[in-house]
């Protein structure tokens, strides 16, 4: 979202610093979602949610050209498995048709099995959509923020907004630990916080329920078994429990929907898995667990009451601009979305001026896995790190990792490079490659091994070189403990205090 | 892209590997060339730095990294060439493997029988499903062992395990070792998954608890680890509510089993075991893919590395004999696994081998069990069997059939019988089986020698 | 004149069986459930002096890789084994390294050596002859 806005405003001559709490971009809602570019058919008729959709899916074929990134139009299905669902499809259709959306068709169920075999064989009809697709979430937001950078935009990463100072009814600065940021005009693209940084101007017009949605991610081996997105008739509140396959050939089910109390609460769980497997056996009745490779889960970002997106300048403060409670459909809208945003800012007083060195594109980085033997040949004389896998589960090179480590985003954590390389993201999850990856960012970055995160923050992967544990210890000269109040021994077995573990001798 | 002939190639330099490799040129092979993805020779043994192999075959307690230069040392003896930093990324029916390294480049090598060695990997938490959260901390045991031992870093300062495997019992003590604290080891079985003597020598010797039927049920921690949740669970493995505690830790470790890495194989199309998740292979360790071998790990998860040597070097043997033209034919006899065993390696065994040599069976037992027979049965008749005092799911059962224990004649007259190894099985007439079954026996303490039925 | 009794599974052999012992000044006076002989002296020593043969690693200056396996020559006594492992927490050894060389000689005053388990060779060789 703050990605894709900052990127539009990249076209003109503007000043625009993007600052972002995580250590990298898309690390919120972004990378835990069901990677969908939706048709646009679910949405209310004159919401923002049905005016964006339809244009943002309209934008993707360009959008992702411009940026390199995945994308594949594959249609989609609404799955009817009696007759009474089958009602509902015309419902969706018409919505659909009042919205916007072209080519929708109510199929019969000879022709929903003759283009997806895995279906459960009660289907009685199903709602086509030419217009659906899959795409990469996080490789749009990294290329969106590229795009960006290359064009001028500055970005701030790991600089949480702790406040803004607002003067006159107006915002003037944005403060994060060690910055302010005097500023004109400010954006809203705060995600699940979004309705926290609202209150820092003093509004307080909506609130940020988090509905958290779990999903299983299956091995590549079984990512023939659909080939496009497979919905559910939907329900009042979520369009229920996908299957879908992902642009780089896995399978994705899920997810559900629990409202959590807690912005942190990103558990799944097996109550919530144990659904999101009921769902999606529904739909497509082989679907193997044994087969899945990992699971994960992501929070909505649902804006109560209002229920739709919040997209306008905040009423009383006319230069805080809100982009928030962007749930589904929100990454097909995202296009749409930096758009709509721009506009605003104009109607606000923001003078768009066009940049003529304004450079569109942001070319697709090289993966060694989808090249021709060909191609990889000559790629290895030019460079020997094109020559050594270090993920082997999905072909990825030392070059490509090392790469994605030098580009104009910053990219310091083992999650930034599976996002940016695939490193990881296979069937071992990081066991092999792994610690080679972590070698790799301490090599290239010079971030002490310990130091090396796997998203940010104190998320450590290793705790520091071996032995010292043992040397701590016995460097250990406690004689009074509780008088110095450092450490604390216990006469039976140990007590760890202070990073190290004490034994009475 | 350059293409190298040679006679036999072997992916995979770890124990299997280099047995195979060595052996194949101790048996006439001409040209074998060894590849393996990492910057040395001797595969997952490098980082086992504990003691325990060899204790069979060499009659010593060695640790991993000697038991490796040992073979490394036999393999350059024999005359094996060596590609290191290579990975093999395809390999075809018709025996071209593609490779590439960071000196050569891409390359084709054609070969006229393969080895495939390239082991296992590790289930990690998406294959056992834990829920909870997702933070830094979550390692699958063979992972931090390459962080402690190759790279010198430790994973963690207060570890729990879940999975009572070799591996993480090992790791459990390899941490403490390091000053680490090992809060508790896990174990979703009602028994141990792990070898005796590591139990005894990684947790007792540690007083590291060891919780049967118990296993993890959530993962706290945002970025990092901060505990675990565990549970008992009941006779269907399933967490029994109520029975939940927490254990304050900054690591969680996984040994919940090793799968064998059969992407390459899978690419062949060669016939899967679905109980191993290995390829189905003959007394030659040949795969259905004729010019195809397969030892190690690859083709059913091991303990003794011990037993990995002696499965690679009848693949050796096998590959030497295909490149001199020497192959067994003729009829062959499918194995199954009967009561109280899981599976049977190999699964596919020539008459002729059983005729004019020893015949060594793999299996595993499914449960403990005290004073039990291993039967070889054929046509409703023991050919062979044996008394073992003890068998456990943990620890391989080894049957050697004594060559001339099974006579041709009385296997099923009445079949077709492929010359080639392949999927496809006779027709007419059912298909003629070795069962191997484990059956307890009461009584006197004599043992060996077949007795008939 | 102490006696003692206690149940141990032996480790010997895969067969793990499970031994009764009793003990008298250092002397193994019983021994139940063993079906060897080598049962008969593990419960002995296992009772008596009890040995683990101790690996791990150590640093290495100019190596292949940072870290060379190490193992105590031979067993080395159970009550050492702390200060075993800190004294090894403290060699660092220069590359190249070959097996078997002693790292470490009489570590802990055992008079057992801390030895290499594998040859390390510098910067570009694995194994060094």
């Amino acid at each position: 979202m703050g990605t894709g806005i900052a990127r539009e405003l990249s076209r003109y001559d503007l000043r625009v610093v993007l600052v972002e709490k995580r250590a990298d971009v898309a690390f919120g809602t972004t990378k835990a979602n069901t990677a969908l570019v939706h048709a646009g058919y679910d949405a209310e008729p004159g919401t923002w949610k049905a005016r964006l959709n339809v244009r943002g899916n309209a934008l993707y074929p360009k959008v992702c050209s411009e940026l390199g990134v995945a994308y594949k139009n594959t249609g989609s299905l609404v799955v009817a498995l009696s007759e009474e669902q089958a009602v509902h499809l015309h419902e969706l259709k018409a919505r659909g048709e009042t919205n916007g959306v072209p080519g929708l068709e109510v199929i019969p169920r000879e022709r929903v099995l003759a283009i997806e075999p895995g279906i459960n064989p009660n289907v009685v009809a199903a709602l086509w959509a030419p217009t659906g697709g899959v795409t990469s979430p996080w490789e749009l937001a990294i290329a969106y923020a590229e795009n960006a950078a290359a064009n001028g935009v500055e970005l701030l990463l790991s600089s949480p907004v702790i406040g803004m100072d607002v003067r006159g009814g107006r915002v003037a600065s944005v403060q994060s630990p060690g910055v302010v940021i005097d500023t004109r005009f400010v954006v809203n693209a705060a995600g699940i916080w979004a309705d926290d940084i609202e209150r820092m101007v003093g509004r307080d017009d909506f609130e940020i329920t988090p509905r958290r949605g779990e999903y299983y991610l299956f091995d590549k081996r079984v990512g023939h078994l659909v080939s496009r997105p497979l919905f559910p008739v939907p329900s009042e509140s979520t369009k229920g429990i996908v299957v879908a396959p992902t642009v780089d050939g896995n399978l994705i089910a899920g997810p559900n929907a629990l409202i959590v109390g807690d912005k942190g609460d990103l558990a799944t769980t097996a109550v919530g898995l144990a659904e999101v497997i009921d769902g999606a056996r529904r739909l497509v009745p082989g679907l193997p667990v044994r087969e899945s490779i990992t699971n994960f889960a992501g929070l909505r970002a649902v804006a109560v009451p209002v229920g739709d997106f919040v997209i306008g300048a905040s009423p009383g403060v006319p230069n805080f601009v809100n982009a928030a409670g962007i749930q589904s459909p929100g990454l097909t809208a995202a296009p749409a979305i930096a758009e709509a945003v721009r506009d605003i800012l104009a109607d606000a007083g923001l003078e768009l001026t066009e940049k003529p060195e304004f450079n569109p594109v942001r070319g697709r980085p090289t993966r060694f896995a989808e090249l021709s033997r060909d191609e990889q040949s000559a790629l290895v004389e030019k460079n020997p790190l094109w020559g050594h896998i270090i993920c082997r589960c999905e072909t990825v090179t030392e070059a490509e990792i090392v790469e994605a480590l030098h580009r104009p985003v910053p990219c310091t954590t083992l999650d930034g490079v599976k996002f940016r390389t695939r490193a990881g993201a296979g069937r071992c999850q990081g066991g092999f490659c792994g610690p080679r990856v972590v070698d790799i960012i301490h090599r290239e970055l010079g971030i002490p091994m310990e130091q090396v995160t796997k998203k940010g923050g104190r998320s450590f992967v290793l705790s520091g070189p071996s032995k010292e544990p043992l040397l701590e210890q016995a460097a250990c000269r406690c004689v009074n403990p509780s008088e110095q109040g450092e450490c604390r021994i216990e006469t039976r077995g140990r007590e760890e205090v202070g990073g190290h573990a004490h034994r009475r001798v | 892209m350059r293409t190298v002939e040679c006679d036999v190639a072997v992916v995979g330099a770890g124990p299997a590997g280099l047995a195979a490799a060595a052996r194949a040129k101790q048996c006439g092979a001409g040209r074998v060339i060894l590849m393996d993805r990492d910057r040395e020779l001797g595969g997952i043994l490098n980082q086992c730095i504990h003691n325990g192999f060899g204790l069979q075959l060499l009659s010593q307690e060695l640790t991993g990294p000697e038991y490796a230069e040992h073979f490394i040392c036999e393999a350059h003896d024999a005359g094996v060439e060596t590609m290191l930093d290579t990975m093999v990324l395809e390999v075809t029916r018709g025996r071209h493997i593609v490779a590439v390294n960071r000196n050569e480049g891409l390359m084709q090598i054609d070969a006229k029988a393969v080895v495939l060695a390239m082991g296992a990997r590790e289930r990690n938490r998406g294959g056992v499903i834990i829920p909870g959260m997702r933070p830094a901390g979550v390692f699958t045991a063979g992972a931090a062992q390459r962080f402690v031992n190759m790279e010198g870093y430790m994973p963690g300062k207060r570890i729990v395990v879940l999975g009572s495997g070799d591996i993480g019992l090992i790791m459990a003590r390899r941490l403490t070792w390091e000053g680490a604290k090992v809060e508790a080891v896990l174990e979703i079985l009602p028994f141990p998954s792990g070898l005796t003597r590591n139990i005894v020598q990684c947790l007792n010797d540690q007083g590291i608890p060891l919780y049967l039927s118990h296993t993890v049920v959530d993962i706290h921690g945002e970025e990092r680890v901060r505990g675990v949740t565990v549970a008992r669970v009941d006779g269907d493995l399933r967490p029994i509510p109520g029975t939940e505690w927490d254990i304050e830790c900054d690591t969680l470790l996984l040994s919940v089993g090793l799968i064998p890495e059969n992407e390459l194989t899978r690419d062949v199309g060669g016939e899967l075991d679905p109980v191993t998740g290995g390829p189905v292979v003959t007394d030659e360790m040949e795969t259905s893919t004729p010019g195809i071998f397969a030892c190690g790990n690859v083709v059913h998860i091991h303990d003794l590395v011990d037993n990995v040597t002696r499965e690679a070097w009848t693949a050796g043997e096998g590959a030497a004999r295909l490149v001199s033209g020497q192959q067994p034919g003729g009829a062959t006899i499918r194995t199954r696994a009967g009561d109280g065993v899981r599976y049977v390696v190999p699964q596919i065994l020539h008459l002729d081998s059983l005729a004019s040599r020893d015949v060594r069976l793999f299996m595993r037992a499914t449960r403990p069990a005290e004073r039990v027979q291993v039967e070889a049965v054929v046509g409703g008749e023991v050919v062979f069997s044996k008394f073992e005092r003890v068998v456990r799911p943990a620890e391989m059962v080894v049957l050697t059939i004594p060559r001339g224990k099974v006579d041709p004649g009385k296997v099923s007259p009445n079949m077709a019988i492929p010359t080639t190894v392949s999927p496809d099985h006779a027709e007419g007439g059912p298909q003629p089986e070795l069962v191997v079954r484990i059956t307890p026996r009461d009584g006197d303490t004599a043992a060996e020698g077949g007795r008939k039925a | 004149m102490s006696r003692e009794t206690s149940e141990l599974t032996c480790i010997v052999c895969p067969v793990g069986c499970r031994l009764r012992a009793t003990v008298e000044d250092g002397q193994l006076v019983e021994v139940q459930g063993n079906s060897c002989k080598r049962g008969a002296a593990y419960a002995l020593d296992e009772l008596c002096a009890p040995k683990r043969t101790v690996t791990s690693t150590v640093r290495v200056d100019g190596g292949f890789l940072p870290l060379v396996p190490v193992r105590t020559s031979e067993p080395v006594p159970k009550d050492k084994i702390s200060q075993v492992l800190l004294d090894i927490a403290r060699i660092k050894v220069k590359a190249p390294v070959r097996i078997h060389q002693v790292v470490a000689a009489d570590v802990a005053g055992t008079g057992i050596d801390i030895i290499a388990s594998r040859s390390m060779g510098r910067a570009n060789a694995p194994r060094a002859e």
